[in-house]
């Protein structure tokens, strides 16, 4: 079976393929030396291996590639390769037939629909897996943790079959007094049949946050009684709880007239509702288009920067989801109350706001395999559409509505915390990044498909290779870890002033800017405190052997 | 004393601008160096400290029902905001405050009647730390190509220059003389660095006196002394810091630039930096920015580009970086010069001296660097930074801009430099704060007249004394990043906004966890390891020696010293929640009243290390750590009488 499909699609490709294999092609890299050699194409990698000892000098992935440009100067024609994480790369290809040739199978390659035909469908792991990355993080698993705190919640299995809602997945923990059937009337009157389900339990009291698709009030202000049930069974006596809508007022108002809505205070009289403005799909993928324009802009003018950074509005967009995931967590932590986050469809701004209040609330999230385990959970479980959301990166003019840098933006308001935390975090800014370029490009399936059905069908498991299983090794790990890290059991606060959000240099400069002296302080500061461990381990072994020369003589045990 | 016209006032709030239900009660005393706010909770002592000569301006507000505001503006960047019960002693602390930080003569500045506990004898050593003549002969100077002249001993040639001037071997007296004439304020030609390694040299001046159509033959004949000081160059460079239109407008009143073609083998260029008026405006502009209560991104960012502040900043490195490289790279000399002399043309020679040569981005380097190019060749520092009641046109933040820029080649160059931020931000504040008597005064001549060398105490010594606090741990002076040129990137987005200085005094704002100390904190034990290692050394050698020779003798005790150490609490700090929802929070009930002690900010005793609590060490006193462990139903969020919840509907 999968000889047959590597069969079907090594055919498949080769028919992409127009020329395999050009010499003499120049390579121009940001920051590196131009580089002469032999381009080869594959089905699934534009390679570049210079003559000289034929090593490669470029393997990149094709579906990295966000968009690709052609130009000529008389024979000698260039492609300028634009890729999903930000890179913009040059390749002059002697030959104007080689160079359409070329250009025009990447540009099929990169845009392959069919997902069975994904490099991570083709990929055989070179590393021995220690850890099988699909069983790392089973929801019957992190059940367990739960169960061993409060028995007021039961893993349902309503959805064993995805009927009830397709972007969840077959198990999901809910209050353990509302039965199946409660849940399938409640899954009908919220969208996408994302009922409220518990996405975090806060151990110091007590207190949950769900997550949900917004209810489907409409315009004539129905109710269900279930969905009302379902949330104040998550309510202490006399203690009121607080629905955090990710959408303006007015936003949420205009959804009725699509069959949405919001919780009315009469319906839902113990519930106080806060709405707060973060900004759907297209409009964060505008502001990253922009924002990607503003750093490669080249006039040198301070105003055009400034002016630029600004309309991009990216950093507002981090300000605000910040913000919501701060409120969130101060209702829980401070307030002492549960909280229910939804937006539209509860698969975007809903998943950042619950994922970042739990790297606040909860220090488990902020080591390597906690972050893992959030992704796992808040992200991949939970329904995000990878595929659709980084179909496309900063560079395409697709005008496909389903792109939005919904994770990317995640993970930067998590740079945020952790750079106002340094020592917080177990893992470093390059494992953000990790997790960045593999949701966009990757060898790995642990992105691949939309919600969990889609996810299922493609039988992810048993034909790829899980990104976790590749990071869940010592020598990877070891890179991955912040060497500041002392564990943090407290609830870590963010400033979300404008002064102390910053431009993620680590992603969006990247590639702009020579990185050798922040490379080189941050050696010099691991050379630090590895010297002080092996100072430390050096006096450790000398007091074991002063203490035992000191046992050995038979004068010194004389009383 | 007899401008205190209230020493002390019962009821005082000191309003917290970015929360303001953290807002504090208290009373405020008026004493004749300090204006001290001492909180009334019991059990509490937190006291927060101005200095009078720290203020920049006092506003008195229209009187409200909860009584009357005075907002008061320090040079340091930080606002207090108090609210004084009645008008009437509103009113009398305002005009105090007012006379009180505008001190009319220099007898009246603190650094006159400031004793520290230090005797005369360590008080004058305190003046020989830095010797420029030491730096000079560092470079190489004199030498057959550059000689000492005596002829400003008397500041008779120019009233504005240090006694001490190096000009080219071949300058003869009335070749100086001349030049001094064609030059405003007398301010010739004259060396300010020079590279050994190549014999290029920067010399900066004021504008020449050429009008429409003026030349002088002394002055060009000084200029071709310097070009053949430089023997393997051909030609040198001319840099006027002015935009290219001021200079013109010179031309008018008679002064101007230098004509090509009257100067052999010159290359004159223009670089655009704007004047004070522009700068002292640009930075007006930013610190309302930063001032804002709770801005949206976009009011931020916006402010920020109009304020043109970081525009200026990139076109003094720009400057700075076009003379580094004509000295390092072309081995070409270079003189600069704006107008006077001692504003545009201090900023692009010192930043030049940075991105050339390592010494001056080590802790004794930059203060040499700031004692020459700044002190000693006479920028106004009286005038620029208000230190007496004066023109308020003549004030300017030009050495702010020098030390921000040395500060973004900082964030740039992690390793290149020897002290920290702390350092930046300590040398900053004492410029304004006439503590000391380095800045007082505009030139080397009025600083004698003062004789703040006899009456006062030097800053460069309590801060050399003090550097354990300012060293960078990233610092090695064998590092690839520690040698030659710096070739910073000047792309735009490369430039910060400085929040650890213009937004110093906002805790909240700074990062909970500094690397820095972190490491600083690491090196520390690390150097204990070491002492350590080399007693259990010397130990086991002597035991083994006991036992070879089974020598009777019982062995000294064990040190016992913990080498299990552990971080100071600050790592691991907590902090408390910050106003995320704008009005909801306002009236939320989650507001910690955490004693906060960090607003006491200028050194009021000097044997403290304060200056290191300028920054943010000074959280672990605070208690907020103690904050967020609390349980979520502690008091402070229950019993509090405003938690109502018609705030949660309304947001």
């Amino acid at each position: 079976m999968n000889i047959k499909l590597i069969k079907y699609g090594v055919m498949e490709f080769a028919e992409l393929i127009k020329t395999p294999r050009v010499d003499g092609v120049v390579l121009h890299r940001p920051f590196l030396p131009t580089v002469e050699g032999t381009l080869c194409l594959t089905g699934h990698h534009l390679i570049l291996s210079s003559r000289q000892d034929n090593t490669e000098e470029l393997w990149l992935l094709h579906s990295n590639i966000d968009s690709i440009e052609k130009r000529f100067v008389g024979s000698l024609g260039s492609i300028i390769v634009k890729c999903k994480d930000l890179r913009v790369i040059q390749l002059d290809i002697p030959g104007m037939e080689e160079c359409l040739n070329i250009s025009s199978s990447v540009e099929a390659l990169s845009t392959l629909d069919s997902v069975s035909l994904m490099y991570p469908f083709f990929y055989r792991p070179m590393f021995e897996v220690i850890e099988d990355g699909w069983n790392s993080f089973l929801p019957e698993e992190v059940f367990k943790d739960l169960e061993s705190m409060t028995d007021e919640w039961r893993l349902s299995e309503v959805n064993k079959d995805f009927s009830v809602c397709p972007s969840y997945p077959p198990l999901v923990a809910v209050p353990k007094d509302v039965d199946d059937d409660t849940l399938r009337k409640v899954a009908s009157f919220r969208h996408s049949g994302r009922f409220p389900v518990l996405s975090y339990y806060h151990k110091k009291n007590g207190m949950v946050m769900m997550r949900a698709g917004q209810p489907l009030t409409g315009t004539n202000g129905r109710r269900c009684k279930e969905d009302e049930k379902l949330i104040n069974a998550t309510l202490r006596p006399g203690k009121r709880g607080y629905i955090i809508d990710t959408r303006t007022i007015n936003v949420a108002q205009q959804a009725k007239a699509r069959g949405g809505g919001f919780e009315s205070e009469a319906n839902y009289p113990q519930w106080r509702r806060i709405h707060k403005t973060i900004e759907r799909a297209n409009v964060l993928q505008e502001g990253l288009i922009k924002l990607v324009e503003a750093c490669n802009d080249q006039s040198h003018s301070m105003d055009r920067w400034l002016s630029k950074l600004e309309a991009s509005n990216w950093q507002t967009h981090v300000k605000e989801i910040l913000t919501t995931a701060c409120l969130a967590a101060q209702c829980i932590d401070r307030e002492g109350a549960s909280v229910l986050v939804h937006g539209t469809e509860g698969t975007d701004s809903t998943l950042q706001v619950t994922s970042l209040a739990q790297i606040i609330l909860d220090p488990a999230c902020r080591t390597i395999r906690g972050f893992q385990g959030l992704v796992e959970r808040e992200w991949l479980q939970a329904g995000h559409p990878f595929q659709q959301r980084c179909a496309q990166s900063a560079f395409s003019n697709n005008k496909s509505r389903q792109e939005a840098p919904v994770f990317l933006l995640f993970l930067d308001c998590v740079w945020q915390i952790l750079r106002q935390f340094p020592c917080s975090f177990e893992f470093s800014e390059s494992f953000l990044v990790l997790l960045f370029e593999h949701a966009y490009a990757s060898q790995f399936g642990t992105f691949l498909g939309n919600g969990a059905a889609g996810r299922a069908k493609l039988s992810l498991p048993e034909k790829t290779v899980s990104l976790w299983s590749w990071v869940n090794r010592p020598q990877e790990l070891e890179r991955l870890t912040n060497p500041l890290y002392e564990a943090n059991s407290l609830v870590i606060w963010p400033s979300v002033a404008p002064q102390s959000l910053l431009l993620w240099e680590g992603v969006f400069l990247r590639w702009n800017r020579s990185s050798k002296c922040l490379d080189e302080a941050y050696e010099e500061m691991v050379h630090i405190i590895e010297y002080n461990k092996e100072l430390q381990n050096k006096v450790n072994s000398l007091r074991r052997q002063l203490a035992q020369l000191e046992t050995e003589d038979p004068l010194l045990q004389t009383p | 004393m007899e401008h205190i016209r209230l020493p002390k006032v019962e009821n005082v709030k000191l309003v917290d601008r970015v929360s303001p239900r953290r807002s504090r009660v208290g009373t405020l005393y008026l004493t004749a160096t300090h204006s001290i706010f001492v909180e009334s909770e019991a059990g509490v002592r937190n006291e927060t400290w101005v200095l009078h000569s720290l203020v920049c301006s006092v506003e008195k507000q229209a009187a409200a029902a909860s009584g009357c505001s005075l907002l008061i503006h320090c040079k340091n960047f930080q606002v207090l905001h108090f609210v004084i019960p009645r008008e009437r002693e509103c009113h009398d602390v305002h005009l105090s405050l007012q006379r009180l930080s505008q001190p009319e003569s220099y007898v009246e500045l603190y650094c006159f009647s400031y004793k520290p506990n230090v005797g005369e004898v360590e008080r004058r050593q305190e003046w020989d730390l830095l010797d420029l003549k030491a730096d000079y002969s560092r470079m190489g100077v004199p030498n057959s190509l550059w000689k000492l002249s005596p002829i400003n001993r008397h500041y008779k040639v120019s009233d504005t220059y240090p006694a001490d001037l190096f000009v080219p071997e071949s300058a003869a007296p009335p070749v100086i003389v001349g030049s001094s004439k064609f030059r405003s304020r007398g301010r010739f030609p004259t060396l300010s660095y020079y590279s050994k390694d190549n014999h290029a040299a920067i010399c900066r001046s004021s504008q020449p006196l050429s009008g429409f159509s003026a030349r002088c033959l002394e002055d060009e004949q000084m200029l071709e002394a310097i070009l053949r000081s430089n023997p393997r160059s051909d030609f040198m460079y001319v840099v006027d810091t002015r935009p290219k239109l001021n200079a013109i407008a010179n031309r008018a009143a008679g002064k101007g630039y230098e004509n090509e073609d009257n100067y052999s083998n010159i290359k004159f260029q223009f670089i655009g930096i704007e004047n004070i008026h522009v700068m002292r405006n640009s930075q007006q502009k930013m610190l309302e920015v930063c001032e804002l209560r709770s801005p949206s991104m976009s009011d931020f960012l916006e402010g920020l580009e109009s304020s043109g502040w970081l525009k200026h900043i990139k076109a003094v490195l720009d400057a700075g970086i076009f003379i580094a490289k004509a000295v390092a790279e072309e081995a070409v000399s270079v003189l600069v010069h704006c107008s006077d002399g001692w504003d545009r043309t201090a900023q692009v020679c010192s930043v030049a001296c940075v991105l050339l040569d390592p010494y001056y981005r080590t802790l004794r380097g930059l203060m040499v660097l700031i004692e020459r190019d700044w002190v000693s060749f006479g920028h106004k520092f009286s005038h620029r930074c208000n230190h007496l009641v004066g023109d308020p046109k003549e004030v300017s933040p030009i050495i702010d801009q020098f030390l921000e820029c040395v500060w973004q080649l900082m964030e740039q160059f992690p390793c290149a430099f020897e002290f920290n931020e702390r350092f930046l931000i300590a040398i900053h504040g004492h410029i304004y704060s006439c503590l000391y008597g380095n800045f007082i005064g505009n030139n080397q001549r009025e600083r004698i007249e003062l004789g703040v060398r006899e009456r006062t105490h030097s800053l460069w010594s309590y801060l050399w004394m003090n550097r354990a606090d300012f060293i960078n741990p990233l610092y090695r002076p064998d590092h690839s990043q520690t040698q030659g040129l710096l070739r910073p990137s000047t792309a735009p987005y490369c430039f910060k906004f400085w929040r650890g200085l213009y937004n110093h005094f906002d805790r909240g704002m700074h990062p909970r966890q500094s690397v820095e100390d972190y490491l600083q904190a690491i090196q520390e034990e690390t150097q204990q390891l070491h002492d350590q290692l080399a007693s259990h050394k010397q130990k086991i050698g002597k035991l083994e020696q006991e036992q070879v020779w089974r020598v009777t003798q019982k062995t000294t005790t064990l040190d016992k010293s913990p080498t299990a150490w552990a971080l100071g609490n600050d790592l691991t700090v907590a902090n408390t929640p910050q106003d995320y929802t704008g009005d909801f929070i306002s009236s939320s009930p989650c507001q910690p009243k955490a004693p906060e002690s960090s607003l006491i900010l200028l050194p009021h005793d000097l044997n403290q290390k304060s200056e290191a609590n300028l920054s943010n060490g000074s959280d672990q006193e605070s208690g907020i750590a103690d904050l967020s462990c609390r349980s979520p139903l502690s008091e402070d969020s229950t019993r509090d009488p405003d938690s109502d919840e018609a705030a949660y509907s309304a947001a």
